[in-house]
């Protein structure tokens, strides 16, 4: 801002032979002149973001609130009687409910190995990706592509792939030499989870593939070039050079990761619906099917309010993680 | 934000090296090349079996999944599936609403959002501040986390209808086009990348245009807007995928079938015994439009990606 503002100075400057009285009377002027102005700044300011204020206002800050006030009481989606408060009920009954504990053992379960493994191949494949032969903008297009399609898409497709007699149990039967009798992956509680999983690292691995790699390109190539005169190898480069480049990318991977993952729903939603036996149930399904479904809105709002003070958490470990950096 | 993803990526031939060198490095090469095609026909492979099949009878696509006929356009090849969808499901009808919903809740929040960036980053006044931490605080929040209460927010909101020539005043957003837009329109994120892009504008432009007489919102319009053609094409990009993709909202909030969006329109099919083949001439619908707009913006996308990494 300082930088900016020099020319202006510089211009401002050259007039300096103007007699003392006239020098005065034009800084009276401007200082009027100068409130004037900031009046309007301020009226302008205000003005543009009005749009933007009333929306954040209702469709963020409001709905926050209320996250926090409905968790108190007892309101559903369509009743003739007004919301009543119960105090913590809620909160008490999501701490009972067997669902809801399952639900948070899933989330947590499928975050514990979509984080380390989505960001660890993410990471491969932008390495593989930033080697400076050619057409190998071609490979990052494909990889991206996954990212770019829906994931409701992709959930129907692979719950086909998925299927008894479908492309994976055949793949598997083919490889096998015909050893393999396929399973029903999605209808199995052992096997329903990873399955799941698999494909969402499918779908969402290039995009931080792509993080990683407008990562790896703030490295000074110079860094490499010295490496190498010293007779570095290809992996002592990578841990002595890429790696600590890497710190501030890797932080927020694994948090958009980590928040991404506790989100997961569309994926249970149009696969299994929960199932089987609740082993894919996740926190926002069950919120949604209690809140939404189940019509019963004060215990959706509480189970997003845990929800939600997860995610808070994980935001003030990565402010801690940034900071420690600087 | 400037992405060296666009890079020229060949590099000038050496003449210094060594005999050997060359060699090796022709080696190296090809594993690499094998490499990425390898890993490339595992992100293909599930997208080509989506497109074949969907020109397949459905009892065909699982007698061919046992061989690589799965992936080939062989045996009873038509564009039957195609005609069944738009006979059984109003596809035409959703294509329409999600095209409506994704550009209209795009062009207002570019709108919207490089306004409130333009008063953050160039403009002094009380509640600059304010704002600028409800923005950074939004940037966390996951809609996720808030769907539910605002179904309910939404339900008491009042509106106004138009019933038998006469303008009402009712209650409830359900089940109309406003609510699939207006709650998405600000967008912290992209008010967050307006404000970082238009803050490298050298202000001593708009000191210039004040001293010709300019308003702020000239200021805006005609010189800051065509100065950042980049960050609005990055956050129209942004906000394009979650817009056409939607489908947890639209879920709760639209049952009327005539104003569902393509996603939640795919609910025709979740039944025991899906017809596949349909199914996939469905899915195949509704994702080429956001693959052709993909692959012919290919380096803005991935650049935009990229710059949604600035924000960590």
């Amino acid at each position: 801002m300082l930088d900016n503002s020099t020319p202006a100075t510089e211009i401002s400057a050259l007039p300096a032979t103007k007699p003392p009285k006239a020098t005065a009377r034009a800084q009276r002027g401007s200082g009027r002149r100068n409130s004037l102005a900031r009046r309007r700044e301020f009226r302008a300011g205000l003005a543009m973001s009005t749009p933007a204020i009333l929306l954040l206002t209702f469709f963020l800050v409001i709905p926050v609130l209320l996250a926090f006030g409905l968790s108190f009481t007892n309101a559903r989606l369509i009743s003739p009687n007004p919301p009543r408060l119960v105090g913590f009920d809620n909160f008490f009954r999501a701490f009972e409910d067997p669902v809801f504990l399952q639900s948070l053992w899933n989330t947590f379960a499928f975050a514990l190995v979509i984080v380390p493994v989505q960001s660890g191949l993410g990471l491969l494949l932008a390495v593989l990706v930033n080697q400076r032969i050619r057409g190998v903008f071609l490979f990052r297009v494909i990889y991206f592509i996954p990212v770019v399609t829906s994931i409701v898409v992709v959930s129907i497709l692979w719950k086909l792939m998925y299927s008894e007699d479908g492309l994976i149990n055949s793949f598997i039967n083919t490889v096998t030499f015909g050893a393999w009798n396929g399973i029903d992956w999605l209808g199995e509680q052992s096997t329903a989870m990873p399955a799941i999983i698999v494909l969402s690292i499918w779908q969402a691995v290039g995009f931080h593939m792509v993080i990683w790699l407008s990562g790896l390109q703030t490295i000074p190539g110079e860094l490499y070039e010295a490496a190498r005169v010293d007779g570095a190898s290809t992996w002592r480069q990578f841990t002595n050079v890429t790696w600590p480049g890497l710190r501030p990318t890797m932080i927020f991977v694994l948090i958009t990761i980590t928040i991404d993952a506790l989100r997961l729903f569309v994926q249970v939603d149009v696969m299994t619906q929960g199932g089987p036996r609740d082993a894919t149930t996740t926190l926002v399904y069950h919120a949604v099917r209690a809140g939404y479904r189940q019509q019963e809105v004060g215990y959706g709002a509480t189970i997003s309010l845990i929800f939600f003070v997860l995610v808070l958490i994980i935001a003030l470990v990565q402010r801690r993680l940034t900071r420690e950096k600087d | 934000m400037a992405l060296t993803t666009t890079k020229p990526e060949v590099r000038p031939a050496g003449r210094d090296r060594e005999p050997g060198e060359g060699r090796l490095r022709r080696r190296r090469k090809l594993w690499a090349y094998l490499a990425m095609s390898g890993i490339g026909i595992f992100f293909l492979f599930p997208l080509v079996f989506m497109f074949v099949s969907s020109l397949k009878p459905s009892g065909q696509i699982l007698s061919d999944s046992g061989s690589l006929n799965a992936f080939l356009p062989v045996g009873d090849i038509s564009l039957d599936n195609y005609f069944g969808v738009f006979e059984r499901v109003p596809v035409a009808q959703f294509l329409v609403n999600s095209v409506f919903v994704t550009v209209a809740t795009v062009a207002l929040g570019l709108v919207v959002n490089s306004m409130a960036g333009f008063a953050l980053s160039r403009l002094e006044w009380r509640g600059r501040g304010l704002l600028l931490s409800v923005v950074i605080a939004a940037l966390i929040v996951p809609f996720e986390t808030i769907a539910v209460p605002m179904v309910y927010w939404v339900s008491k909101l009042p509106t106004l209808v138009f019933e038998g020539g006469v303008l009402k005043y009712d209650f409830g957003w359900l089940n109309s086009y406003q609510v699939q837009i207006i709650p998405f329109i600000a967008h912290a994120f992209s008010i967050f990348l307006f404000t970082q892009y238009f803050s490298t504008i050298p202000k001593s432009l708009d000191e210039a245009a004040r001293i010709d007489g300019a308003g702020w919102f000239t200021i805006y319009r005609r010189i800051i807007v065509p100065l950042s053609g980049p960050a609005f094409a990055t956050v129209a990009i942004l906000t394009f995928l979650p817009a056409w993709n939607q489908y947890l909202w639209p879920l709760m909030v639209v049952q009327q079938e005539e104003l569902r969006p393509v996603m939640v329109g795919m609910q025709y099919f979740f039944q025991l015994n899906p017809a596949w083949g349909e199914v996939m001439a469905y899915t195949t619908l509704i994702t080429l439009p956001v693959l052709i707009v993909f692959l012919s913006f290919q380096r803005a996308f991935v650049s935009s990606v990229a710059a949604s990494g600035v924000k960590g």
